[in-house]
Order: structure tokens, then C-alpha cells, then sequence
């Protein structure tokens, strides 16, 4: 049986893979005297910038009251119905707002949809991944765990302002 | 017939119809806020209006009369650009209230926006502002802001409730809806006008903020309240009766239904005291138990007694098939003629617009499919006295709670030595019973009423049991049920172990003799239709969303 030639026969140089070696250890060194991006995570903690789609938090005002009036249209536009609103009446001016309000983070996938859809910028995609539940009940989160203080989600907050 | 042109189409009217009505009945529905079929024409929205040729201007649809050879145009240029600017002027002083609106998903301004607004304003200047909160009456809310002053609710009061409560004060842009000084809204139909009131000016307390009407779902069914059994759609979420709203038959309620129906019929569904299970007596306490246990206790009482120590009490509030199998397992299974049921009457309740003085859906069905005595048997007066004098020791009781009319009942039915009830929640009589079933409620069955005019109308299940099943049994399906697992709690299913009167019969009938075996209620309603006269040849398909008569002639009382 005949030996088949190859189409390319190696050079000598790339024969004996010293240059190569030495082409690919340059780039390791170059690696190491570049700035780290790893994190040694869970002590270092990544905060994402604002662009971040992170777990789905309700906007707190200053007063301590949900900005929330219930309308149920996150509920209603979100793609894995993780979201469940009850409303109920209040005195206050916004005459409605949510006795109940959960969104099951099993459920949910991070799309961003109910903060888009949102009429009065009430729920805003947080920078919070951390997210580890041993059984089911624990990923529904209430009003106790989703309601975030409007302070602490400014920079989302302008940053959706910029491209509405 | 006259005939005019309508889009091209040529169509036939009557005469004396005007373009609107004319097109409704073609199927072309021309725009409208303030007209509606049953009320006199206002003609003040201006939403209707439609380009005539020949006509110098448009004209709205509501009040011009279609003549002969008429050429009108609903979607041409002209009309458009009348429509897009009638929207824009009634968006100018409208909030921005959709999201906490009640009426959002089935507002007409809303639908409209979408449909014939441009989409956009021109109206840069600081909107009027007007109450928003005015209770009208207990019952229902005014949104000052809201209001349209189309007049629909003026002249619903007028007109239709007869009772005028409501009128415009003020004009321009300041004009509002207010009540008679010193008088409230509570004509005992006025919630239709939260139904009419074609923005979300007028809501409904009783169901405020509730729900979103896209996440219920709704059935057909028929209002329990009265006798006149007026159509309703039962709108469910959750597994949770949340409204009840007419629903249009001309033959019976035309657009409306009464207040009391409307509020008062459907909470008990839900209620905390609901008959979860079988219960029976077991040293002196009521103690839940399986099925299989509380029929075979029921079977062996009964047998124990002789058939004329037994009585059987039906009911007006429990329908045809469940009433027909009762009168059926009394006078073919125990061979007992002692059977009636209580009638109830509240004469001050009556007028001439919709409320009966009968106040139970169907008296008339429980009459004619049999729980009437039979031949030498004891009627309802009888069977008290058949107790009290000891020759009657059993009593058989389905979805009536005669003690909480007649509370002098209690120490009568003390002295019977076998009480079995049916009850949908734990009330006084259930209380005395030594058996009780429980029977689902008109939201969780099948079956048919019939009105004090002799017709029969369908109820169908809108909350599902642990005998019902959403999908499987074909009940209507919201979003939500549609796709909520056991592990959402929006799905949670709020299910009560309840059965329809009728299928716990036939399992203690089976369970005696063998006898009254049906799967299907459809099958009851065919034996219905061959065993009673009035009944003939009637099945559920004919009977459909609208009811049939039955083959009956009833003398039209005064009330
Ligand atoms: S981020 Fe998307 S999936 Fe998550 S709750 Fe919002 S809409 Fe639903
Ligand atoms: S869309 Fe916004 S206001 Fe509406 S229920 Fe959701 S969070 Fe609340
Ligand atoms: S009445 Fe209709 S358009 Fe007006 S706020 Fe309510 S839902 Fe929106
Ligand atoms: S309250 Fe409703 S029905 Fe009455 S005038 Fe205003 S918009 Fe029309």
C-alpha cells in the first residue's frame, strides 16, 4: 500500500516546535503581567454595572411604601409567570397598591420585560445574582425580600431613563 | 323590505331603524360610547358619527334613520379622521389611570384608543383634575376624572331602574355626574351601571381592585338569587368566585341583573364554613369521614326504617336532574310518597322590572320533576307534623336549610332518629344531622334551573372540586389555571370535596338496591325529558347559553 503524502509537509522548523514553543510561552508571560479579571469569589464579590440584569427588585420611596400601584402589568407580560400581584386599596394618592406581591426566582429568567413594561418604574432589574434556595417555598420571594430602597437603585434607574 | 348601503353592502332595515341598529343586527359594529340598544338616544359622544353621501356633513350613526338607498361609509377617510379627532378630544382632560383603572382590558376608551386614536396628543397643558373617589353608594365608586359624560348612567336610572338619581351639574370641561342633593344611588339595580358606564368612572366596590379582568375566567351561568334566573357569567380566578355580571337574554333579563343577585349570591362559595367532605354523627359530634363510609351509613339507616316512617325534604335552590333523582330515589328506592320541599316567598322583594317574589331559582323544576307528595303522601306541613307526632322518625334533606327560616324546626327535628342532609356550607339544620353531604354549589355543577316562566336554563361549573376537574371536565380556563403547576401559589386551588346532589344520591342508591346508576348528567337530563311531559324532547344542546322553553303554559302573574 502506497504511503500517502501529505498535502503540507511540516518545515524543519516547525519540526522541531521550538519556535512555537517559545511563541506560546511569550503569551503566557504577557498574560501574567497583564491586569487580573478573576475574582476570588465568594470572598471578592462582582458588581455588575448598571447594565446588569440581576434578580427583579420593587422600588421603596423614601416613605417606606412600595412605588408599586399594582397594576399587574408585570404580571401579565412576564414570559414565565413568575410574578403574582394582589391588589388591594389604599388612602394614600396612588389609591391602589399590592397586598401581595411575589415573583418565584425558579420561575423567572432575567429577561428584564416586567421592568420594561413597568408604568411607574416599580420593579427594576437589581444587581443581585446570588440567589440559592434549598426547596421550592424559599424562591418565591415577598414584598419583605423584593422591596429595595429607591436610594440603593439609582444608577439602574438612570440608566433605563437613558433609553426610554 | 327597504334596503340601503352599508360599505358597499347592500343591507335591509326596518323602518324606522337608525344606521347603528341597522348595522348591529349586519354584524357591523359602528363606534359608540353613549348609545346603547336598550336606552334612549343622546347622541352626545359623537364617536358614531359616519360619512352619508350626499349628506353635507358626517351625522352619527345613532340617531340618523337609515333610508332608502342610503349610501353610508364606516371606514372611509372622512369618517376616520372624525374618529381620531373625537378620541383626541376626549383623551385631553383623560388621567392616565389604566394601570390602578378597574375597567382597564375591557374599557371601551381604552379599545378605542388602540383602534381609532392617532396615538399621540396635542395637548401639552396641565389636565383637569376632579374627584376621584366618590362613593355614589355603598356599592358603587365615581371616578369624577374618569367620566366621559357620555349619560348611559342618567339614563339607566331613568329609564330602566325608574328611580332617577344621578345628573350632570356644571359645564365644559367642569361637567360631572352628582346624585340629587339628599339622595343616594340605591335603586336595587344600580350596579348595571358600573357594567355600562363605558370607561372606569363607575366601579363596582364590591369587586374594586380585586382582579385584572384578563387573569379571570368566565362562564356562562344563571343567577341563584330569584326566580327569574337571570343569565350571569360566574368570572373565576384562582379558583375563586370573584364577580358575577349579566349576561344579555332578551327572553329573560335583557342586559341587567339586580344588585342582590349580583352581590349576595356568590361569596358563600368560598366562605370558611363550606361542607368540606362527609360528615357523620359519632357519639353525639359530627366527625368527617370517607365517602365510602358516610354512604354506606346513610344506605343501612335508611334500610333499617319502614318506608313510611321516612320523609324527603327537596329543594328549590338544588336543580332539575338533582331534585328528579331525589324524587326518583324516594318513591322507586325506598318507596316512600312522603316528599316536598319548602317554598319561599318575600313578597316585599317583587317589582315589575326584574325581582320575583319567589326567592329561589327553581321551584317550578323542583314541581314538575316530582318532589311534590304523591298519592296519599304527606306534604311539607305534613312531614313537620308526621315529626312531631313520631309517625315520621327519618328525614331526608338536600340544599335547603329549613331551620334558619323556620327556627321553631330545631327542637322538631331533635326527635328524629335519622336526619341526613345535603348542605353546601354547615348550617343550622346540617348542625342536627346524624349524615352530612356535601353538596358543591351552583359555581361547581352541572345541571338546569327552570324560571317562574317555565324556562330552562343551563348552570355550568366554574370552581373546580376534588370531584371536578378544569380541563378534563371542560370548565373555561384562565391563563393562570392554564399554566399553573401545584407549586404556584396563584394556583393553589382552593378545592372543597363537594358533589353534586344528584351523583350522591345514585352512590346511596347503589349502594341499597343497585338502582339510579348515572356517570353522566346528561343521561338524568335524557330520563328528565322522557319521564316528564314538559320536559319532551328537550336535551342540553337544545337548551345551549340561552335556555329553552319548556312545553308549559304559565299564567304571566302581576309579580
Ligand atoms: S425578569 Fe422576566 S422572567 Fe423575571 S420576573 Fe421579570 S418578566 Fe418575569
Ligand atoms: S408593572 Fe409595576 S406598577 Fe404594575 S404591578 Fe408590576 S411593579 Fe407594580
Ligand atoms: S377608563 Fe379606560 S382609558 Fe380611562 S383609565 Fe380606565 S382603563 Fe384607562
Ligand atoms: S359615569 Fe360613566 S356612564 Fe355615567 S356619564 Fe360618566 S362615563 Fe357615562
Amino acid at each position: 500500500m502506497a504511503v500517502k503524502k501529505r498535502k503540507k509537509d511540516l518545515t524543519f522548523l516547525e519540526k522541531i516546535y521550538i519556535p512555537e514553543i517559545v511563541k506560546g510561552l511569550s503569551l503566557t508571560l504577557k498574560s501574567m503581567l497583564k491586569p487580573k479579571f478573576t475574582l476570588k469569589y465568594p470572598e471578592e464579590k462582582f458588581i455588575p454595572p448598571a447594565s446588569y440584569r440581576g434578580r427583579p427588585v420593587l422600588v421603596q420611596e423614601e416613605n417606606g411604601q412600595e412605588r408599586c400601584v399594582a397594576c399587574g402589568l408585570c404580571s401579565r407580560v412576564c414570559p414565565s409567570l413568575a410574578i403574582e400581584v394582589l391588589a388591594s386599596e389604599t388612602e394614600a394618592e396612588k389609591e391602589r397598591y399590592p397586598v401581595k406581591f411575589e415573583i418565584n426566582m425558579i420561575r423567572c429568567i432575567f429577561c428584564g420585560l416586567c421592568e420594561e413594561v413597568c408604568p411607574e418604574e416599580a420593579i427594576v432589574m437589581s444587581k443581585d445574582y446570588e440567589m440559592a434556595f434549598t426547596n421550592r417555598e424559599e424562591a418565591i420571594y415577598g414584598k419583605d425580600k423584593l422591596l429595595v430602597p429607591v436610594s440603593q437603585l439609582q444608577d439602574r434607574i438612570e440608566f433605563l431613563r437613558q433609553y426610554k | 323590505m327597504p334596503k340601503f348601503i352599508l360599505d358597499g353592502k347592500e343591507i335591509e332595515f326596518n323602518q324606522g331603524e337608525t344606521i347603528i341598529q341597522a348595522a348591529k343586527r349586519y354584524g357591523t359594529d359602528i363606534p359608540h360610547f353613549c348609545w346603547h340598544p336598550s336606552l334612549s338616544v343622546s347622541g352626545n359622544c359623537r364617536i358614531c358619527l359616519v360619512e352619508v353621501e350626499k349628506m353635507p356633513k358626517l351625522v352619527i350613526a345613532c340617531s340618523t334613520l337609515a333610508a332608502d338607498g342610503m349610501v353610508v361609509h364606516t371606514t372611509s377617510p372622512k369618517t376616520l379622521a372624525a374618529r381620531n379627532a373625537v378620541m383626541e378630544f376626549l383623551l385631553i382632560n383623560h388621567p392616565l389611570d389604566c394601570p390602578i383603572c378597574d375597567e382597564a382590558g375591557e374599557c371601551k376608551l381604552q379599545d378605542y384608543a388602540y383602534l381609532h386614536g392617532v396615538g399621540e396628543s396635542r395637548f401639552n397643558e396641565e389636565k383637569v383634575h376632579k374627584d376621584k373617589r366618590v362613593p355614589l353608594s355603598p356599592y358603587i365608586m365615581f371616578d369624577a376624572e374618569r367620566c366621559i359624560s357620555c349619560s348611559l348612567c342618567i339614563r339607566f336610572c331613568d329609564e330602566i331602574a325608574k328611580d332617577p338619581e344621578l345628573t350632570f351639574v356644571d359645564r365644559g370641561d367642569r361637567v360631572t355626574i352628582v346624585t340629587y342633593p339628599g339622595e343616594e344611588m340605591d335603586n336595587p339595580y344600580s350596579l348595571n351601571t358600573t357594567d355600562i358606564c363605558p370607561v372606569g368612572a363607575l366601579t363596582n366596590r364590591d369587586f374594586r381592585f380585586r382582579a385584572r379582568v384578563w387573569d379571570m375566567s368566565s362562564t356562562k351561568s344563571v343567577c341563584v338569587g330569584r326566580a327569574r334566573g337571570c343569565n350571569t357569567e360566574v368570572w373565576v380566578r384562582n379558583n375563586e368566585v370573584l364577580r358575577l355580571t349579566p349576561r344579555y337574554n332578551e327572553d329573560v333579563n335583557s342586559y341587567w341583573m339586580c344588585d342582590h343577585g349580583r352581590i349576595n349570591t356568590f361569596k358563600f362559595i368560598n366562605a370558611k364554613d363550606r361542607v368540606n367532605g362527609p360528615y357523620i354523627r359519632k357519639e353525639g359530634t359530627l366527625g368527617r369521614v370517607s365517602w365510602q363510609e358516610a354512604v354506606n351509613r346513610a344506605a343501612s339507616e335508611l334500610r333499617s326504617f319502614n318506608k313510611n316512617e321516612i320523609a324527603f325534604i327537596g329543594s328549590a335552590y338544588a336543580t332539575c336532574e338533582d331534585n328528579y333523582l331525589f324524587s326518583r330515589f324516594a318513591s322507586s328506592v325506598i318507596g316512600s310518597v312522603n316528599i316536598d320541599f319548602m317554598r319561599r316567598e318575600d313578597p316585599s322583594f317583587a317589582d315589575d322590572i326584574l325581582r320575583r317574589s319567589d326567592i329561589t331559582p327553581n321551584s317550578l323544576g323542583a314541581e314538575l320533576v316530582g318532589v311534590i307528595p304523591g298519592k296519599h303522601g304527606l306534604n311539607i306541613e305534613g312531614i313537620f307534623n308526621g315529626i312531631n307526632e313520631g309517625k315520621i322518625k327519618a328525614l331526608y334533606i338536600i340544599e335547603d336549610d329549613i331551620v334558619e327560616v323556620r327556627p321553631e324546626l330545631e327542637n322538631l327535628l331533635t326527635k328524629l332518629d335519622l336526619l341526613i342532609v345535603h348542605a353546601t356550607n354547615m348550617n343550622k339544620t346540617a348542625a342536627l344531622a346524624d349524615v352530612v353531604f356535601p353538596a358543591a354549589t351552583y359555581a361547581e355543577k352541572n345541571g338546569t334551573f327552570i324560571n317562574f316562566r317555565g324556562r330552562v336554563q343551563r348552570i355550568r361549573p366554574a370552581v373546580e372540586t376534588e370531584d371536578l376537574e378544569r380541563t378534563i371536565d371542560g370548565m373555561s380556563v384562565s391563563r393562570l389555571d392554564k399554566f399553573g403547576t401545584m407549586y404556584d401559589s396563584w394556583a393553589k386551588k382552593n378545592r372543597h370535596d363537594a358533589r353534586s346532589t344528584w351523583k350522591i344520591i345514585s352512590l346511596i342508591s347503589l349502594a341499597i338496591s343497585g338502582e339510579l346508576k348515572y356517570n353522566l348528567i346528561e343521561d338524568v337530563f335524557d330520563d328528565i325529558a322522557k319521564s316528564v311531559k314538559e320536559f319532551k324532547e328537550l336535551d342540553y344542546d337544545m337548551i345551549g347559553e340561552f335556555g329553552a322553553k319548556l312545553n308549559i303554559d304559565i299564567k304571566e302573574t302581576a309579580v
